[in-house]
């Protein structure tokens, strides 16, 4: 593209003449806000000085030239790089070279497109301003009075005023009809029924370690700690385990007993040893931060916080209720068990929960 | 196609075409229009013209992120199983060797580095996500700010809202989809939420996870809502909308030649052709670098969803942010009674959260019941110029990013060091204060600007330069506005505030006013009563100033 190319209209000549018909009103005494009308065009140096539209040219082309090697680099960087080596980048460090060679390429090819056509539009083409017309979007009274009396003719000659039977049992028919796709809905889940209240624990299972998969006895859980722990028989392969676990996550800490302030947790509880469920009761993350101090658990995801020695029962944010907890003993061998299961729904509450 | 050619010529054949055939590319544009009327389609458009303003790209950078999102969405579709099927990871990713997974994380892992380039795909794919949707959370605040919403655009300011919700609900399936911790974990809340809805919430959640939680299925259906029903209703949206744009030509900002009956700017062909075309190309270089240097959801080192681990930190992407604020500072109300839950802590958040976003949506509607005015706008207002939706808009802004901090305020109180307690109870109050003192603070600065540019059409623009009168006095030398600026400053209508008008009627019986049409008087007192906007010079106090004795 040359200046040649630039339109007759904006060259200064005839921008002069064009000025005085663009104005709508000239201001004078008595409006002195009118509107002076579209400024005149203001040339570039490209529109004046072929030499600098010429200059505009070879950056455009040189742009879309860095396109070009760009994209080659992009291919070779794709057969070349192995997936997995990984380069220092200042300041990013150490990273993948194939990402960042393919992403670097790939962008400057783009850009540079980019960046070409908007330089071409910017110094090249015409940038003289010019108004168009705006047409009411509202119809016109005849046009609206013709689609009002169709209207009015097609009704009229379908009868489905007169005729309220027919109109009525269609009403009727097409109200209905959408029933059978929500009806074919109903496959998507089972009903819960009371499956939201049970969990894996029962009698006699034992507290079976998260980390080593061995059952625990009450020598394994020391003062201060952590331990997270699934009933006996749910192992990681099995079909439901996500859904099991979701419910049976426990938690156990050892407290001194007479630092235990609730007294029905206090009987819950084996030689202070205390089992609640990891599932927040706000809306179901598992809770994972212990401070050993207060014996507060928190939740991560919204800060609920719980007083593991006074009922799990909620001191800050915004769950509704304490954590359930779970009864334990300690079976013939010596291994930490539950006494039954959770006597309320753990996790979340919802509407049936009561 | 001979006799086409020979047919156009002998019809329409000019002096340049007698020399022969018509090119071949004017003879296919002239075999299109003869099928599908493409001459009077372009009649209208190929020469359309744009207005030129840095606002109106911010349009440009959702549409052509959209579109890069579904350039790559669709590679990362050969690529990804949506599928729960646990299986053990034997990938090139050593520390998860071993691991049990899904396959839709296992596929996902493989995409990451197996995959030339597919790590690259998927960065870009997630950063175009995000700068999608704050790319329409700021061009719906441009269009809010500067009254574009009005007649004849409301219904296309609903679209653009529909679609920003669905691209938030798109955003949200779509983070989901690789099943890792942290994304499982903000199902889960989902699934919270869901519970929490009275009488019905057990069974929406059974049916949505096609049993108790997390079950085999919410990924696959996740998929087919991320991948097909969300991006087909909203690709349908944004053609209704670009379709609108086109149909209602675009608003230009008020300015000398520029009427509410024109539009100035530059043709769509070349220029617009050229500047947005490029502009995608921009717009896809830099997100296309971003995704080189910037890494985005690093789900090997989040690791496989295990309903029982969470990481510290969680946070939902940005524009989730604000329902994480409001659940996070929701008290923990719960009623029993019955044997029945109502879990208010969770279930408010969960009404609040479409409340938040249809405030802003019905603005439109509400400031048209306001005003009263059926005319067409095609002039964009100054913010100041409308100040009390300015205050309005700001205020709602607040309220978002109070929200956001809310969402955040785990990282507030690590990287601050700062009480998570003290920022829960700071966001429950500043969640009904903040945007009420934004809301005065903001029209008070309108006024002030309105106020200045009543001062500078009337006084001039200060010069800066002292003059030293002979008697000894300083003075400020004002230069007087062009006419230009004269007619930019003073463009702008202004409403008179609606009247109820007297009580009884001419014979003295009482009138009865509905309490609606109060409502409206009042507001609309409170948008242009006297205190409520700064007059518009008129040429009266123009005259008065600038044919006295001259200005000091």
């Amino acid at each position: 593209m040359s200046s040649q190319d630039i339109p007759e209209e904006n060259l200064p000549a005839e921008q002069a003449a064009e000025h005085g018909h663009g104005a709508v009103s000239l201001a004078d005494e008595k409006h002195p806000f009118a509107d002076p009308g579209l400024p005149p065009h203001e040339h570039r140096i490209q529109d004046v000085d072929e030499r600098a539209a010429k200059r505009s040219e070879r950056t455009v082309a040189l742009l879309f030239t860095i396109s070009m090697l760009a994209t080659i680099g992009f291919i070779a960087s794709y057969v070349a790089i192995p997936h997995d080596k990984s380069i220092f980048v200042f300041p990013l460090g150490h990273i993948n070279a194939l990402n960042f060679a393919l992403g670097i390429t790939l962008g400057v090819a783009l850009f540079a497109i980019g960046a070409g056509a908007v330089h071409w539009a910017r110094t090249l083409m015409s940038d003289a301003e010019v108004a168009d017309e705006r047409h009411p979007i509202e119809a016109s009274p005849e046009v609206r009075a013709k689609v009002h009396s169709d209207f009015k003719q097609g009704a009229k000659e379908s009868a489905i005023g007169r005729r309220k039977l027919i109109r009525n049992t269609m009403f009727g028919a097409l109200t209905l009809v959408p029933l059978s796709g929500v009806m074919l809905l109903r496959d998507l889940g089972p009903l819960p029924h009371n499956s939201l209240r049970h969990t894996l624990w029962a009698k006699g299972k034992r507290l079976v370690n998260m980390n080593t998969n061995l059952p625990l006895r009450p020598e394994d859980v020391a003062v201060g700690s952590l331990t997270f722990a699934k009933p006996d028989g749910l192992e990681e392969t099995n079909e439901d385990f996500q859904e099991q676990i979701a419910k049976a996550a426990l938690m156990i800490v050892r407290l001194q007993p007479e630092n235990i302030k609730d007294k029905r947790e206090l009987d819950w509880s084996h030689q202070g040893i205390v089992a609640y469920s990891k599932i927040c009761t706000h809306v179901g993350c598992p809770i994972s931060l212990y401070e050993q101090q207060t014996h507060h658990v928190l939740c991560p995801c919204h800060q609920s916080t719980f007083d593991l020695s006074d009922g799990a029962r909620v001191i800050f944010g915004p769950a509704g209720h304490a954590l359930p907890q779970l009864r334990i003993g300690v079976d013939s061998e010596g291994y930490l068990q539950a006494l039954g299961d959770f006597e309320e729904p753990v996790g979340p509450a919802f509407w049936e929960r009561g | 196609m001979s006799t086409t050619a020979s047919n156009t010529n002998a019809s329409g054949g000019g002096a340049g075409r007698s020399r022969g055939p018509a090119p071949a590319g004017e003879r296919l544009a002239d075999w299109a229009d003869g099928r599908l009327g493409i001459y009077s389609l372009a009649k209208s458009n190929m020469r359309k013209i744009f207005p030129d303003h840095w606002s109106f790209m911010l349009g440009e950078v959702c549409l052509y992120s959209f579109i890069i999102i579904i350039l790559t969405g669709v590679y990362l579709t050969l690529f990804f199983h949506p599928s729960m099927n646990e299986v053990v990871y034997h990938g090139s990713y050593v520390p998860l060797q071993g691991q049990m997974m899904s396959e839709a994380f296992n596929s996902t892992l493989h995409i990451s580095f197996e995959v030339r380039g597919g790590l690259l795909i998927r960065q870009i794919h997630h950063w175009a996500a995000l700068i999608f949707l704050a790319g329409m959370f700021v061009h719906m605040m441009r269009v809010f700010f500067t009254g574009a919403f009005r007649k004849p655009r409301e219904v296309n300011w609903l679209f653009g809202f529909l679609l920003f919700v669905l691209g938030m609900f798109t955003g949200f399936t779509g983070y989901s989809l690789p099943d890792d911790l942290l994304s499982g974990t903000g199902v889960r809340f989902m699934e919270g939420a869901i519970l929490s809805v009275p009488i019905v919430g057990t069974y929406l959640s059974f049916f949505l996870f096609g049993g108790q939680f997390p079950g085999h299925d919410f990924v696959a259906r996740f998929y087919s809502i991320h991948i097909l029903l969300l991006p087909g209703i909203m690709l349908g949206l944004l053609v209704a909308h670009l379709i609108l744009v086109f149909y209602h030509k675009h608003t230009q900002f008020a300015g000398p030649g520029k009427t509410n009956n024109n539009v100035v700017g530059m043709p769509l062909l070349p220029v617009y052709m050229a500047k947005a075309g490029g502009f995608f190309f921009l717009v896809f270089g830099v997100i296309a670098a971003i995704a080189a240097i910037a890494q985005i959801n690093p789900i090997w080192a989040i690791g496989p969803y295990r309903p029982d681990q969470v990481s510290t930190g969680a946070q939902p992407d940005w524009y989730m942010g604000f329902s994480e604020g409001l659940i996070r500072v929701m008290p923990g109300w719960e009623i029993n009674f019955w044997g029945h839950t109502l879990v208010l802590g969770v279930f408010i958040p969960l009404i609040i959260f479409p409340l938040v976003l249809v405030a802003i949506a019905v603005y439109p509607f509400i400031e048209a019941w306001v005003t009263g005015d059926r005319r067409e706008h095609h002039i964009l207002d100054r913010p100041r110029n409308a100040p009390t939706r300015t205050a309005f808009g700001a205020a709602w802004i607040s309220w978002y990013f109070v929200l956001l901090i809310g969402g955040g305020n785990d990282l507030w109180a690590t990287h601050f060091h700062l009480s998570i307690n003290a920022i829960t109870w700071f966001v429950r109050v500043a969640f009904f204060v903040v945007p009420v003192i934004t809301f005065v603070v903001t029209k008070r600065i309108c006024l002030g600007l309105q106020r200045r540019d009543k001062d500078k059409v009337l006084h001039g623009r200060e010069s800066g330069i002292i003059k030293r009168l002979p008697h000894g006095e300083f003075i400020e030398v004002h230069e007087p506005l062009s006419q230009e600026q004269l007619y930019t400053l003073t463009a702008h209508e202004q409403y008179e505030p609606v009247e109820l008008g007297p009580t009884v009627d001419e014979n003295g019986v009482e009138r009865k006013v509905k309490g609606s049409q109060k409502l409206r008087a009042k507001l609309s007192n409170a948008y242009y009563g006297e205190d409520n906007q700064i007059q518009k010079p008129t040429v009266e106090e123009y005259r008065e100033i600038t044919s006295g004795h001259g200005h000091h």
